[in-house]
């Protein structure tokens, strides 16, 4: 056990990884030299050399490529991306390249690559570097999709995302990248993907989050009043832990999912079709989601607050839904909002 | 507002004068805005362009404001030397009402079409295939204005320089693009990312004319814009300009840049395009030796003033973030 910020928990993992397997390596933009824009490969070049951890030019295309040709023929590379949005020149490598190997060589060609992001708002980056983007992902068969929520998952799920033969993308809420927390390193420490943590445990209500919004809802969890929740964190988007989300809806009878992306796609839609599909039964009150707006990540600190959802707007929105068994209104529908 | 920002235009046109004035109105724009950010009035981050005041200036005034510009997040410079008050400028860095496009962008999003700025973009090399579909829009209207796409040394190794400058190459379209090689992307030198030492050579691939141009010269600097806009407008396609400069300041706001080696910011400072730029004029007789210093105090004066209407300014409202999501 460690006490380590999240980022050093990213830097651990990448680096337990490499000391275990001369295959892994690392590349992105000023990840080697500059150690990482987010200090998130703090102290790699200088352990493992320039051979395995290099610096990319500005070409996400070029090197996100070149991590799938260089995972095709047997290396783990672990790439950076800066700022999830740059994904996007870089998209086809990843979802239709990657991710379609294994099916279009019969078997044959495993991918075992990562690509890590850091996502979302809450640091006044403005709409073009505050987004999560998991939308963008979710869909893609053949791609897995981790989100990181603190410190201790860092380390476990990126060890096991660079152990996994499949294309793996790690999302890293930014925000988080300075918080501490206890980690749990070596092998003990790493987390399987597709099993989703339940770090608190109660009786009215499924909360589930993923990524930066575990925090939000355990906030909003600590702070109840006359009820109590599950807070699960699922840790893994794609494949997502299914059973973990049923068997707690089917106790609590009731779920709200919290998500840091638009309300219009987020990935809660699928969550809440499959508990409904699957234990409508078990339902005491219609399952809502709690979103950010169908809008763009605004600059203002205290709109970009008011677009994330926080504790306090999650526990007003339970409490309304265990006060009336109805789904209320999202903020913005509300009356007097907007001014 | 907007007969006022052609005004500023208008006269970096005109006069070279106006030309050195705006660069030190960058220029004390840039340092206060830095001063902002380092005590904690600004949320997010921030790009300046102190140092690389030549090419803004030496651009725009070879444009018309009927041209269209893509310019980068570190593009202060470029939107004030298009016209762009401190006041829009600022405003929009510290997010309020008062900022070109209301506050809600920040420091990476100016824009202001009526001198001819699309929005910015904070994505490295957006801009290249965008400006070369400005120019179709001039060469499908039979117009003879010009396209413009500004990006630094770092975006000429994205897919999209490529495919950008190719395009507009085959399709002999009406644009200039226009690399500022201010020696680094990020925290890396271009040494380590780029295997040749003149971007401009990459013209050559392309069949177009590439140039390499002294951004610490803002007389060069026009001269050389000037001469593309010209091919240009006559018809004859896009060119490549590199203009060496230097950035001053770390990338963004968070940078002290340590990876610079010993001496190296001095020696760019020695040939720093303002003080260069003043002497010049005074040589020439267009300034007097105090008007050097009167200038400098004038400005900073108004920057000041403008700084301070900012912060009186108000923030955008909730109603902001739902506006203009779509047309
Ligand atoms: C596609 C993409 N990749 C990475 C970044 C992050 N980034 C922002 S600025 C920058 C450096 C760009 O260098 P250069 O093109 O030389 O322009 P300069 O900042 O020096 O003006 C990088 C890597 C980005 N904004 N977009
Ligand atoms: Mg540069």
């Amino acid at each position: 056990m460690a006490r380590m910020r999240m980022n050093q928990a990213i830097a651990a993992a990448i680096a337990d990884e490499m000391r275990e397997n001369p295959d892994v390596v690392v590349f992105g933009e000023d990840v080697a030299v500059a150690e990482g824009p987010f200090k998130t490969s703090d102290g790699l070049l200088a352990e493992f050399g320039p051979l395995r951890v290099r610096d990319t030019p500005i070409a996400e295309m070029g090197f996100m490529g070149a991590a799938v040709g260089a995972a095709a023929t047997g290396l783990r590379p672990v790439t950076e991306i800066m700022f999830v949005e740059f994904l996007g020149v870089a998209l086809d490598q990843l979802v239709t390249e990657a991710a379609k190997f294994s099916y279009l060589s019969g078997g044959v060609v495993k991918v075992p690559m990562v690509m890590r992001a850091s996502v979302g708002a809450g640091l006044g980056f403005g709409c073009q570097h505050s987004q999560v983007m998991e939308s963008w992902m979710v869909g893609a068969p053949g791609l897995k999709i981790v989100m990181i929520s603190g410190p201790h998952n860092a380390y476990g799920l990126t060890r096991a995302a660079i152990r996994d033969d499949n294309p793996v993308a790690v999302l890293e809420p930014r925000i988080l990248y300075a918080v501490r927390g206890d980690v749990t390193t070596g092998p003990e420490g790493i987390i399987p993907l597709g099993q989703a943590a339940t770090p608190v445990s109660g009786d009215d209500i499924t909360l589930v989050g993923c990524g930066s919004t575990v925090r939000t809802a355990l906030g909003a969890a600590g702070d109840a009043e006359g009820w109590t929740a599950d807070v699960i964190d699922l840790q893994t988007l794609q494949p997502w832990d299914t059973e973990a989300v049923l068997d707690s809806v089917r106790r609590t009878g009731r779920l709200a999912v919290v998500e840091e992306c638009p309300y219009s796609g987020g990935w809660g839609a699928d969550i809440v079709s499959t508990v409904v599909a699957e234990a409508f039964g078990d339902l005491s009150a219609p399952p809502i989601r709690i979103t950010a707006p169908d809008v763009h990540v605004p600059f203002g600190k205290e709109l970009e607050q008011r677009y994330l959802p926080n504790p306090e707007y999650v526990a007003g929105q339970v409490g309304e839904l265990l006060a009336t068994g109805e789904s209320p209104p999202h903020w913005w529908e509300r009356d007097g909002a907007l001014v | 507002m907007s007969s006022d920002v052609l005004a500023r235009r208008e006269a970096v046109r005109s006069d070279r004068t106006a030309r050195y004035e705006r660069m030190v109105e960058i220029r004390t724009l840039e340092d206060a805005v830095r001063g902002l950010f380092a005590e904690g009035l600004v949320h997010g981050t921030t790009h300046t362009c102190q140092g690389q005041e030549a090419v803004a200036v030496g651009v725009a005034s070879a444009l018309r404001p009927t041209d269209t510009v893509c310019c980068t997040y570190r593009g202060h410079g470029h939107a004030m030397a298009l016209g762009m008050t401190p006041l829009q400028v600022c405003g929009e860095i510290m997010g309020r009402v008062v900022g070109s496009i209301g506050g809600v962008g920040g420091s990476m999003h100016l824009c202001d079409t009526s001198i001819g700025l699309l929005p910015t973009f904070a994505i490295v090399g957006a801009g290249v295939p965008v400006a070369a579909g400005a120019a179709l829009t001039a060469q499908v209207r039979g117009t003879d204005d010009v396209a413009v796409s500004l990006f630094g040394d770092g975006a000429a190794n994205i897919g999209a320089f490529h495919e950008g400058i190719n395009l507009a190459a085959i399709w002999k379209l009406p644009a200039i693009f226009i690399c500022e090689n201010n020696q680094y992307g990020e925290y890396s030198p271009i040494a380590t990312t780029t295997p040749i030492a003149n971007i401009a050579d990459r013209a050559g691939s392309y069949g177009i004319p590439g140039e390499v141009v002294d951004g610490q010269d803002v007389d060069a600097v026009n001269a050389a814009v000037e001469a593309a806009a010209a091919r240009a407008r006559a018809g004859d396609g896009p060119s490549l300009l590199e203009m060496k400069t230097y950035r001053y300041a770390g990338h963004s706001r968070s940078d002290t840049a340590p990876y610079r080696p010993e001496g190296e910011f001095d020696e760019w400072y020695e040939r720093d395009p303002i003080a260069t730029f003043g002497a010049r004029l005074v040589a020439e007789g267009l300034l007097a030796e105090s008007d050097v210093d009167a200038i400098a105090a004038r400005i900073s004066g108004e920057v000041d003033a403008a700084i301070d209407e900012v912060k009186a300014a108000a923030s955008p409202g909730v109603a902001s973030m739902f506006e203009n999501i779509l047309a």
